[in-house]
């Protein structure tokens, strides 16, 4: 029996596939688009590929994300925030606060010993601390997105920007590279303000675990948490899938219950 | 899946009050009689009707440009002049409509503009941005801006507050007798009182029906039914009105009729509506089967404290006595007093970007909530008019996730 889950973010679409026990078969990510219907079956396609399963083989698919209304194919949706807690908790049984940095927004999301959310936050609509943020400032700085967990985790200063605008932040980036600041430094000035953004948003309680898109590509965002916090930081097998695994296991647990009923 | 309650029908009733209030002061303006007072919505409109003015009230004007979106295009106006975008929304869309030449009475009513002011009367009970708005007007059109500035962060309203606003009260007395021409007759002011504090408690019986299992009412039906509570209060039609839905409503309430078909979840709102987007969240709130039964903002027009045999001290009192003057340890027992009277299972704080006098989430009230009473909270950022600072998919996501998260707890 296999259950899907597809999580249509602002950046990233993100399909998985798990089997009974919660075990991943599949995925599938390739960039949301500005068609989100599409993105959603191509991802699922590129999962059930993977996986080597028939589509009718899956039981019952839910989706996330600011698409997942597009999603024709899902037997129902659920919110990012429920899905990102239920893939959270699969690998983390125990009170989390968990810390998703996505394409657009961040969440804190505090799990109680059972997985049940006894709260949870979204930042404001502003993009600061995003992963929108970390993809201007590469832009601002002619740098490729991949190079920057490399660029962070090797510089041996650090700038310091203190402006929580993404635009403000890009003025002061200017106004260091004048300056002479190696770009290394700058790059880990960037990384800090995300820490920061991220850390002002809510009190952490329990086993911290971060998920999300900019998790996955840079391992030394999660250092600087931990650092910052001085509390240790776990990271999901695969933290972009997170929601799309909760998706799959929030399927499950449903098709249970209408099995049941 | 039971289907929706069909809509109320002394609502049709409630839209000719409302064309005659508005008609009404625009025949005045144009005439020249009887004068026309704009007032504040919690400023002393019992002594205005008193004094023979006609009451018109640009918070209400401000609201009905929100809910009609005008405001998105009249607020940029405002801010060019100088109004900055942080200010009250109800003011920058307000004079950047005057401003413009608009004004969705047109619409409405067929109405140009809206009615010339004699006087501008304020009470800085609700913010201080109320006078300013009513001096921007005062220096356009030459009239005199009088007012009452009342105390802030109040606990117990004490006698000296209330000698101190009904001093104040009292002290615009001569400048409204210059201005309507009329002598101030303290038995008028009575029955003024009088016909505001049946009006108060009505409405307030009004919104009692949204604490029925199912509610019978909600926050969105609230803030259409308001209107005569908020404008016509003072006068005879607003207690009619209020008779004939109460009796419509114990009608609807015997026959079973739900607001929310299928209702699972209660909430209470806090904080300004989002005067652009009560359709959307409406409907948005019945697809999760979720009523919004009370609220603060709907339960600012009570004013228990109005006393005919007493009429400056009982209005000082009942405009201290407003919720958004108070201190924050009073809030926090009000908005937990209603949570409990109402049943709701959360509350929903939003947070308006330019009304920080009502968004109630700034000094972590939310957290006291959930970790002093167990209550599940949740944090919208938007505002009451300004739409730039609302964003449809934020607040959709944050809803259906804290209902999400109420139906988990309760499982």
């Amino acid at each position: 029996m296999v259950f899907g889950g597809v999580d249509i973010g602002a950046s990233a679409t993100k399909a998985t596939l798990i089997d009974k026990p919660g075990n991943l078969l599949g995925w599938g990510v390739l960039r949301s688009g500005v068609d989100f219907a599409a993105s959603a079956a191509k991802g699922l396609e590129l999962a059930l590929a993977e996986a080597g399963v028939k589509r009718q083989e899956v039981a019952r698919i839910f989706a996330c994300g600011y698409g997942r209304g597009n999603a024709a194919f899902a037997d129902d949706t659920r919110t990012e925030i429920a899905c990102h807690a239920a893939g959270a908790y699969h690998y983390f049984p125990e009170a989390l606060t968990i810390v998703d940095i996505g394409g657009q927004d961040n969440k804190i999301i505090k799990l109680n010993p059972e997985g049940a959310r006894s709260s949870f936050k979204m930042n404001r609509k502003c993009a600061a601390g995003t992963g929108a943020f970390l993809e201007e400032m590469a832009l601002r700085l002619d740098l490729p997105l991949q190079s920057l967990d490399g660029l962070a985790a090797g510089a041996t200063e650090e700038a310091t920007l203190g402006a929580y605008c993404t635009v403000f932040t890009a003025t002061e980036v200017l106004a260091k590279i004048r300056e002479g600041v190696s770009v290394e430094s700058l790059v880990k000035g960037l990384f800090r303000s995300v820490v920061k953004r991220v850390t002002e948003m809510d009190t952490f309680e329990g086993l911290v675990v971060l998920t999300g898109g900019v998790a996955a590509h840079n391992p030394f965002l999660a250092q600087m948490l931990a650092k910052e916090m001085d509390r240790p930081v776990k990271v999901p097998p695969h933290p972009q899938l997170t929601g799309a695994i909760g998706a799959a296991l929030l399927a499950q647990r449903d098709w249970r219950k209408l099995k049941d009923a | 899946m039971p289907e929706a309650a069909p809509p109320i029908a002394t609502v049709k009733l409630m839209k000719k009050l409302m064309a005659d209030h508005f008609l009404g002061l625009d025949q005045a303006a144009k005439a020249g009689s009887p004068k026309v007072a704009w007032c504040t919505s919690v400023g002393p409109a019992e002594l205005l009707h008193a004094m023979g003015f006609d009451v018109y009230f640009p918070e209400n004007h401000g609201a009905m440009l929100g809910a009609t979106r005008m405001a998105s295009n009249t607020i940029p106006t405002a801010n060019a002049a100088g109004y900055s975008p942080d200010i009250c929304s109800y003011l920058t869309a307000d004079v950047g409509a005057f401003l413009q030449g608009v004004t969705p009475l047109t619409k409405a009513y067929g109405i140009e503009t809206v009615p010339k002011p004699d006087v501008l009367v304020f009470n800085t009970n609700q913010c201080r941005d109320v006078q300013d708005w009513f001096e921007w007007y005062g220096r356009h059109y030459k009239v005199p801006v009088i007012g009452v500035r009342t105390q802030r962060g109040v606990g117990e309203v004490e006698e000296s507050m209330v000698a101190d606003v009904a001093s104040q009260i009292e002290a615009t007395v001569p400048t409204l007798e210059a201005v309507s021409g009329n002598k101030f007759d303290i038995d008028r002011l009575r029955e003024t009182v009088d016909l505001s504090k049946q009006c108060t408690v009505m409405w307030k019986k009004v919104l009692e029906y949204g604490a029925k299992t199912p509610a019978q009412l909600t926050f969105f039906d609230h803030t259409i039914i308001m209107a005569p509570a908020v404008v016509l209060r003072g006068k005879p039609e607003a207690i009619s009105f209020y008779e004939t839905l109460l009796a419509e409503l114990i009608q609807r309430d015997e026959q079973g009729l739900a607001a929310v078909p299928g209702e699972s979840f209660r909430l209470y709102w806090d904080g300004m509506p989002v005067w652009g987007r009560l359709r959307m969240l409406g409907d948005l709130m019945n697809s999760l089967h979720t009523a919004i039964v009370a609220s603060t903002y709907c339960n600012s027009w009570i004013f228990d404290a109005f006393d005919a045999a007493d009429p400056f001290s009982s209005m000082a009192r009942a405009y201290l006595e407003l919720f958004i003057v108070r201190d924050e340890a009073f809030k926090e027992q009000y908005i937990l007093d209603h949570v409990n009277l109402y049943g709701a299972d959360g509350i929903v704080f939003h947070d308006a970007k330019t009304c920080p006098n009502n968004s109630n989430n700034r000094y972590a009230m939310p957290q006291r909530f959930l970790e002093m009473h167990g209550i599940p909270t949740l944090v919208i950022n938007g505002d009451l008019n300004d739409l730039r600072c609302f964003s449809d998919e934020q607040a959709k996501t944050n809803l259906e996730a804290f209902v999400e998260q109420i139906e988990e707890l309760a499982a």
